[in-house]
């Protein structure tokens, strides 16, 4: 638990919080591990967590009856993946598949919510942090909406 | 400086032909005064003159005799050095391959023709030598001359004329090029008319000029003269029909990339490309390859071409401007601040051509005004344009 | 205006400036569906043919017409002639149609190169998009010719799915190497894709390189490299380390034919690698 916290403090994701929040977090903080291929979740699936990937590379997927698998995203260490524990149905919108083996920290979204509601200080430094993932990733996901290099007609 | 008769002047213009220089001047020719070969002194429009507005261009009678009466005509002597068509060259399959034909010399060098016919420019007006002084910087003092303008260029004998009157859209006084011949001619002549006097006062600018003079009936001019030509210059410079005002020119135009004045013109501008047709120092070509109809001969032609047209800056996707406001844009700031950083001169030599030309008479002169008056109202204009002088 | 030193590095040459020498095609690569590599050597004289990274050719089909390409080969091997394009106009479509034997006309080399000298015992990152992978290639032939001169090389490289992919072949064969990084990121892909999916600018922020002293050489599509400038700004590199090759209507490669005017420049005569630091006031503009 040591550990988890000393990590969770020097991430620069959370970077900032004091003692008495992170404390907070890292109670709700697990070690995980994926093999490669191995499911992370599934799209639909009650979701109850987030990841802040600390080695290895998650595909983020959308399957198509006729297509298969598309990979729509690729995160690897440092990056956070998973917000839809933040926010009401919570259920994941996507498949997210190891592609290689990944070790991360998982934070429980049913803890973290229960503390969110009853210390707002910690609701409001999660949603500020979690403003500037979803803020980077639809950037990106702008400028891939040009189809920059393809032909133009 | 000495004192040509007028008389005499078709000896001068024999001197210049016994050189083999095949002149080319001013001649009437329709409603128009156009230039082209000239065999004499006759071919010159005496006693022609001309009205010149915005979309106007009118001959008249003067009521006097002078050869030179006249302000720039709808023509500039670019075409003679950068043609409006030339065969850059000629291609040939020969099995698998092709050869390419210089049509200069028939070889595949690049090197000058040496059977050009070597061209005298008479009567050449400041304005248009500062014009040609700007293609020089384009085509000659380059990394990769341009083979036909150099080739041509020096071999040219330059006699200059100063402005006896200004046109009606002429400023060349404010472009400072002009009404007088500062420099880069071979002879220059001022007309001078009174009562029944008519003589030339000639300047020599090179030893090339000097060597032309020899044998013309010449006699020396004094101060009289000198001065007679000053106060000529003088009126010229105080009866420009325009004026534009220079002072920080390029820094002005920078503030008004996104003006509203540029919407205003393109309400006005039908990107009919005559301004740049018409523009003596307008330097932009195309190129266009043919073959003939069996595919075994192919030739490559280069085109004047205009920055007003879709296509000029078109990249596989779509045009770079496509709108007639970002063409007209490009064009004057080309002109009159971006030639600068370019080739460290204006692109406007106040030949007011542009003007008389247009068919909606947009006027270069105005639109800059215009401009100016939007631009301070920012407040970086007078920071930014004030310590400049004339670029 | 912009006679910035760094950027030139190969002299004029005197070859007649109208004029194109006849090249033989030695082989075609065909890399995508719709790219290719032309290999061509001069038909008849063995002329020298020096360039520098980053510079281009005009390549004339005959009787079709002719369009400036950047090289892509060895600046070590310069007679061999290499170019990669795109089939998109008439001219790469005949282009794309040519074999082994046939001829094409060649005027150049002309342009600016990139600052390879001004990035010795620094990092170097390559920021190339789609087809702007072709005109990096040569400052990867040469920074690895002198690989012992220059800190960490870093490519980074993004196109639309995994089988844009140019040079395939070549950029595994970098990937490889110990003394270089190469990350591909595309737009999409299938499941079984193992490189990265996202846009290139996304692999800057994590990339391993030394920002304070790093430079940074950026090509693409223009509104990628606007996205590549901010980040490598925002990562810290330099704005005068900066370097971003542009495209224009070009017709005569020379500066003659006024085509290729960008505001003050023409992106011939003036580029087409240019300083960012030199145009960034120009990047911003629309319709210039």
């Amino acid at each position: 638990m040591e550990n988890l916290e000393g990590i969770i403090r020097d991430h620069q994701f959370l970077k900032g919080l004091d003692q008495n929040t992170i404390s907070l977090v890292a109670g709700c903080a697990a070690n995980v591990r994926f093999d490669p291929n191995q499911l992370l979740f599934r799209e639909g699936e009650e979701a109850n967590a987030f990841y802040i990937i600390r080695q290895g590379k998650i595909a983020v997927e959308v399957y198509g009856a006729e297509r298969g698998p598309i990979i729509i995203d690729t995160l690897g260490e440092g990056d956070i993946l998973g917000w839809s524990w933040l926010i009401p149905p919570f259920h994941w919108h996507f498949d997210a598949r190891a592609v290689d083996l990944t070790r991360a920290i998982a934070l429980d979204g049913r803890c973290l919510r229960t503390k969110c509601e009853s210390d707002h200080n910690l609701g409001y430094e999660l949603l500020k942090r979690f403003a500037q993932v979803m803020e980077d990733r639809l950037q990106a996901t702008r400028i891939r909406l040009l189809d920059l290099y393809a032909v133009k007609s | 400086m000495v004192i040509l008769e007028r008389s005499h002047l078709q000896q001068f213009l024999s001197a210049i032909q016994k050189r083999s220089y095949r002149i080319i001047g001013p001649t009437q020719r329709g409603t128009a005064i156009v230039l082209d070969e000239i065999s004499s002194a006759d071919d010159l429009p005496a006693g022609w003159g001309d009205e010149q507005r915005p979309a106007s261009y009118r001959l008249r009678r003067n009521d006097d005799k002078r050869l030179f009466g006249h302000a720039a005509g709808p023509e500039s002597w670019k075409k003679f050095l950068f043609p409006p068509s030339l065969n850059l060259f000629s291609g040939r399959r020969a099995g698998k391959s092709f050869e390419v034909i210089s049509p200069q010399n028939g070889r595949n060098t690049g090197a000058a023709d040496e059977k050009i016919v070597p061209l005298a420019f008479f009567g050449m007006r400041a304005c248009d030598l500062q014009a040609l002084r700007i293609h020089d910087a384009v085509f000659m003092n380059c990394a990769y001359p341009d083979p036909y303008y150099r080739s041509r260029r020096e071999r040219l004998l330059i006699v200059a004329v100063t402005c006896s009157s200004a046109g009606g859209t002429c400023f060349c006084d404010s472009m400072g090029s002009g009404p007088a011949a500062g420099e880069g001619y071979d002879l220059a002549l001022t007309e001078i008319l009174r009562g029944d006097e008519h003589y030339f006062l000639v300047e020599t600018g090179s030893p090339r000029g000097a060597e032309i003079l020899k044998g013309v009936p010449v006699k020396a001019a004094g101060k009289a003269e000198e001065e007679e030509k000053n106060r000529l210059v003088q009126g010229v410079r105080k009866s420009m029909g325009r004026s534009l005002d220079t002072r920080g020119l390029r820094e002005m135009l920078d503030l008004c990339f996104e003006d509203s004045q540029w919407d205003d013109v393109a309400k006005r501008c039908l990107a009919c490309a005559n301004c740049t047709m018409v523009c003596p120092t307008c330097f932009c070509s195309t190129v266009e390859d043919v073959t003939d109809l069996t595919g075994a001969q192919a030739e490559r032609v280069r085109k004047w071409d205009s920055c007003f047209t879709q296509e000029f800056t078109y990249i596989h996707g779509g045009s770079v401007r496509p709108s007639i406001r970002s063409r007209y844009r490009q064009w004057l700031t080309h002109k009159l601040a971006h030639w600068v950083d370019q080739f460290g001169t204006s692109g406007c030599v106040g030949c007011g051509r542009c003007i008389t030309w247009c068919p909606a008479g947009i006027d270069i002169t105005e639109e800059a005004g215009v401009l100016r008056r939007h631009a301070a109202l920012d407040p970086r204009y007078r920071k930014e344009t004030e310590p400049h002088g004339k670029p | 205006m912009l006679s910035n030193p760094d950027l030139r590095t190969v002299v004029p040459h005197d070859l007649p400036p109208m004029l194109p020498q006849i090249y033989q095609v030695q082989r075609v690569i065909r890399e995508t569906h719709d790219t290719f590599t032309l290999e061509l050597l001069p038909s008849t004289r063995s002329h020298h043919f020096p360039f520098a990274p980053g510079q281009f050719n005009m390549l004339y089909i005959f009787g079709v017409g002719e369009v400036p390409i950047s090289i892509s080969g060895d600046p070590s091997k310069s007679k061999l002639l290499v170019h990669t394009t795109r089939a998109v106009g008439s001219v790469t479509n005949a282009m794309y149609r040519l074999k082994k034997g046939d001829t094409i006309g060649i005027r150049g080399p002309y342009g600016s190169s990139w600052p390879i000298g001004k990035a010795i015992g620094n990092d170097v990152v390559l920021v190339a998009g789609g087809i702007g992978l072709a005109p990096l290639r040569p400052a990867v032939y040469q920074l690895l010719s002198r690989r012992e001169k220059f800190g960490k090389i870093v490519i980074l490289y993004g196109t639309r799915t995994p089988a844009d992919i140019l040079y395939r072949r070549e950029l595994e064969q970098w990937r490889s190497r110990f003394d270089l990084e190469v990350y591909i990121t595309v737009d999409r892909a299938m499941s079984g894709w193992r490189g990265s999916v996202g846009v290139v600018t996304m692999l800057i922020p994590k990339a391993p390189f030394d920002p304070s002293t790093a430079t940074a050489l950026v090509c693409g599509p223009e509104i990628m490299m606007r996205y590549a400038v901010t980040e490598l700004q925002k990562r810290g590199v330099k704005t005068e380390d900066i370097y971003v090759s542009l495209e224009r209507n070009m017709k005569c490669g020379i500066g003659l034919c006024g085509h290729c005017q960008y505001g003050p420049v023409f992106i011939c005569r003036d580029g087409a690698v240019f300083s960012y630091s030199d145009i960034k006031h120009l990047f911003p503009r629309r319709e210039l």
